[in-house]
């Protein structure tokens, strides 16, 4: 194989036909209000912790259906339970941060 | 897929193509790339169809290059233009035709721009007379010289000697095409069938015995793109944006590729090439490419000139199995043979795709 | 003798503006292009928000209207300003005159085939809303065959500045979520996807739709709007759109699409508005007296309007404005 100094950019694209929801579904399984969420931001806008660690609930969510890793995001959660306080679909945020965890420790 | 759809569509995107008395501009890098082309254009167009296709020595760039490279102000490339207007005005033409599909974007921008405000029109006529000291009428009309050939499609379907059919077979060789994003993209009433199904290459593989796969990244940039070519470090989005279309075509088989642009059967042909040689994989049959041609390296096929004479052995993916299944004739000696008999030298062949 | 009101149109506004005007005591006569009554929403299957269907809606309504004069197959050849009044000469030849003309001709489906890029008429698996609801009442056609993902679009030929449309259809959002219900109804297993660029769910109950899709139903909204859409080689399509809440380009394999059509101004709309001068909105549809507080009059004496001619509307939008038509006409009539 011959090296030109170059290598095959790579593409960003989400293909859905790809995509490993099983996560996301273990996790509606136990808490079913996940799939309530319209991705408003409120969660986000409202963390404590997000502002300096990229913590973003919202993006948990939406990284959940797209099949990415969110466990270094979930991560930075301080389980205040801020985020609980303004979603409008009153989902459960601390509960579902806590789910998820669980899921990805099994 | 549904025919007629697409019929429907063409319909609505005709553009009136003159008969006659063209000006004819070349492109910068298409000689260097695929030389015989624009020499078959002249060849077909003044011999074969029996056109008067008029060319002049001064004419220069378009500045088309430069300006997707964004290295030159917009003035400075429409000054250009015009000066190109003014030689064909000297010369008493006043249909324009280019090689270059770029050129062809950049003087229906450039005519736009002047249409929607005369006032830079009326500058750059300035700048033209203060610089050179010229004159310039618009041309009447400007076409890209695939819409030449795509207008006497069926005059050299009536004089081809070969089809684009397997001639052990007789099935229809299968031709993807590919149409350069400034024919179109930009001004999509510009180009024969629109921007969304073009037209303007299936016309000429149906009328010369071929059949059109449309295949889901056909509308897919070449991966050129200019600054992404032209800087080094940038070289893996074009390589990346050709490969997409590559395994996007793969599925389908194509015997073939057709182009209408100058930087696009570059691209598809070489980066095969480089797709061989860093993952070891290769499109075409046996080991071999996917064979790219430009539109007027097939109309000289299908009228019977010589594969070397039209410059085939410039391409870095082998053409001979495609020649073998029209049952083209060709001297494999030959191939590297210069005018006169001249020896060209041998090209070093690639560890991961079968060439000659 | 009971005093003629022409009605121009045949779909529900003209309907129910009809059975007012008959409470009220005149006789309307309905003149509709078409051989039946009920416009579009004849041809829908379920109405939102309560799953009403939709033909049992029409056939009470044209019920409701026995008395009133219908001539179907019939398209207004010309409408003449008479000193106190109208002459309307229909295409049979006949020729009514009246005090007061209403015009409720409604809206015509953008035709999907403007957005060539999705493919309408030319990829096999791609239909319209229109399309989909007529499959839902014969269960005919040989696009739906079991599909395992189903793509609806929102905004087709709607907020659309290129396609010549600038306005909300208003009524898209929610019928892709309905129909959207209606397909995981139908096939349990199948991934559905709605890709939109706003939900526009103002009305009565349709946000509570767009929860059930969500959490009942497990419908993926995806917020961005197709770009493109191709044919695949097994004769489905791929679509591309961006994932606007990642900023990441998207794409996905397609057994069937929809395609959300809008609605533009009826063609024969500003036809019927030449005949008389009355102004086309800035919008392409019929100019009302006033936007906020008199829709259903026109700049034009004795001429009145009611449903889809004036702007994009509702079911039960339309309804109103044709009661609302009626009483004025009533009102402009006893003087």
């Amino acid at each position: 194989m011959i090296d030109f100094g170059f290598k095959k950019a790579k593409s960003s694209t989400v293909n859905l036909d790809e995509v490993d929801m099983r996560l996301y579904y273990a996790v509606a399984e136990i808490e079913p209000d996940i799939k309530r969420c319209m991705e408003c931001g409120s969660c986000t806008a409202a963390c404590t912790s997000g502002p300096f660690n990229g913590m973003s609930l919202r993006q948990v969510i939406h990284g959940l259906q797209r099949g990415t890793d969110v466990r270094p995001m979930i991560s930075g959660c301080m389980l205040c339970g801020k985020c609980s306080m303004v979603c409008p679909r009153g989902i459960n945020t601390r509960h579902l941060l806590l789910t998820i965890s669980r899921i990805y420790s099994k | 897929m549904i025919y007629q759809g697409k019929q429907k569509i063409w319909a609505d995107y005709q553009k009136e193509i003159p008969d006659d008395h063209w000006y004819y501009v070349r492109s910068c890098i298409r000689q260097n790339f695929f030389p015989g082309s624009e020499k078959m254009f002249t060849k077909i167009t003044r011999d074969d169809l029996g056109l008067d296709m008029h060319e002049n020595a001064h004419h220069t760039t378009c500045g088309g290059i430069a300006y997707h490279c964004d290295t030159i102000p917009q003035e400075t490339v429409m000054t250009i233009v015009a000066r190109q207007f003014a030689l064909m005005t000297e010369a008493g033409y006043e249909n324009y035709c280019c090689s270059c599909i770029t050129s062809f974007g950049n003087y229906i921008e450039t005519l736009e721009s002047w249409h929607e405000f005369p006032e830079l029109e009326a500058r750059i006529r300035e700048h033209l007379w203060k610089s050179c000291k010229r004159e310039f009428n618009k041309p009447k009309y400007i076409a890209h010289t695939s819409d030449v050939i795509y207008k006497h499609r069926n005059e050299i379907a009536e004089k081809a000697k070969f089809r684009l059919v397997d001639k052990n077979t007789g099935e229809p060789l299968r031709g993807v095409e590919h149409i350069g994003c400034h024919y179109n993209k930009m001004f999509p009433s510009k180009g024969v069938g629109g921007a969304e199904y073009p037209y303007v290459l299936c016309g000429m593989i149906e009328s010369w015995g071929g059949q059109v796969i449309d295949y889901p990244e056909r509308r897919h940039c070449c991966g050129y793109g200019f600054r992404q070519y032209h800087i080094k470090a940038n070289r893996g989005y074009s390589f990346a944006n050709t490969h997409k279309k590559f395994e996007s075509m793969e599925p389908y088989h194509p015997d073939f590729i057709l182009t209408n642009c100058p930087g696009c059967p570059y691209f598809l042909d070489r980066w095969q090439y480089v797709t061989a040689e860093t993952e070891g994989k290769t499109y075409g049959r046996n080991g071999c490419g996917i064979p790219v041609f430009t539109y007027e390296e097939l109309a000289s096929l299908v009228l019977g000139y010589d594969p070397w004479d039209i410059g085939l052995q410039m391409h870095q993916v082998a053409v001979e199995p495609f020649l073998d299944r029209i049952g083209i004739e060709y001297d494999p000696g030959a191939k590297y043979l210069g005018v006169n008999k001249k020896d060209l030298g041998r090209p070093s062949l690639p560890e991961h795709m079968v060439c000659f | 003798m009971k005093e003629t009101v022409v009605i121009i149109g045949g779909g529900i506004a003209a309907i129910e503006a009809a059975r007012q005007l008959l409470s009220l005591g005149y006789s309307p006569l309905i003149v509709e292009r078409s051989n039946s009554l009920g416009g579009h929403v004849a041809q829908w299957h379920r109405l939102f928000p309560d799953m009403t269907p939709a033909q049992d809606l029409v056939r009470q309504m044209i019920s409701s209207i026995s008395q009133a004069e219908i001539c179907l197959g019939t398209e207004v050849a010309s409408l003449n300003r008479l000193k106190d009044g109208y002459s309307v000469v229909l295409s049979n030849g006949r020729n009514v005159v009246c005090r007061a003309v209403l015009i409720a001709t409604g809206f015509d489906l953008f035709d999907a085939r403007k957005k060539e890029e999705y493919g309408y008429g030319i990829y096999n698996q791609v239909m319209t809303n229109r399309d989909l609801e007529q499959w839902f009442n014969t269960g005919n056609d040989p696009r739906v065959r079991n599909p395992k993902s189903i793509g609806f679009v929102h905004c087709v030929g709607s907020r659309d500045l290129k396609a010549g449309n600038s306005q909300c259809s208003k009524v898209c959002c929610v019928t892709a979520i309905k129909q959207a219900i209606e397909m995981k109804e139908r096939f349990p297993a199948a991934q559905i996807y709605c890709f939109y660029m706003d939900l526009r769910l103002f009305g009565k109950k349709y946000e509570d739709f767009y929860i059930n899709a969500q959490k009942d139903f497990d419908i993926h909204f995806i917020r961005g709007r197709v770009s493109q859409v191709d044919e695949t080689i097994d004769g489905g399509v791929v679509v591309k759109a961006e994932d606007t809440l990642s900023g990441k380009p998207l794409k996905v394999s397609l057994d069937l699409l929809v395609l959300m059509s809008g609605m533009v101004c009826n063609a024969g709309s500003a036809s019927i508005a030449g005949m008389i001068r009355a102004d086309v909105d800035t919008d392409g549809f019929l100019r009302s007296k006033d936007n906020v507080y008199n829709i259903v009059e026109s700049n034009r004496p004795g001429i009145f309007f009611a449903g889809a001619c004036t702007g994009t509307k509702t079911v039960p939008e339309t309804i109103s404005e044709a009661r609302s038509a009626a009483l004025s006409i009533h009102n402009y009539l006893k003087g």
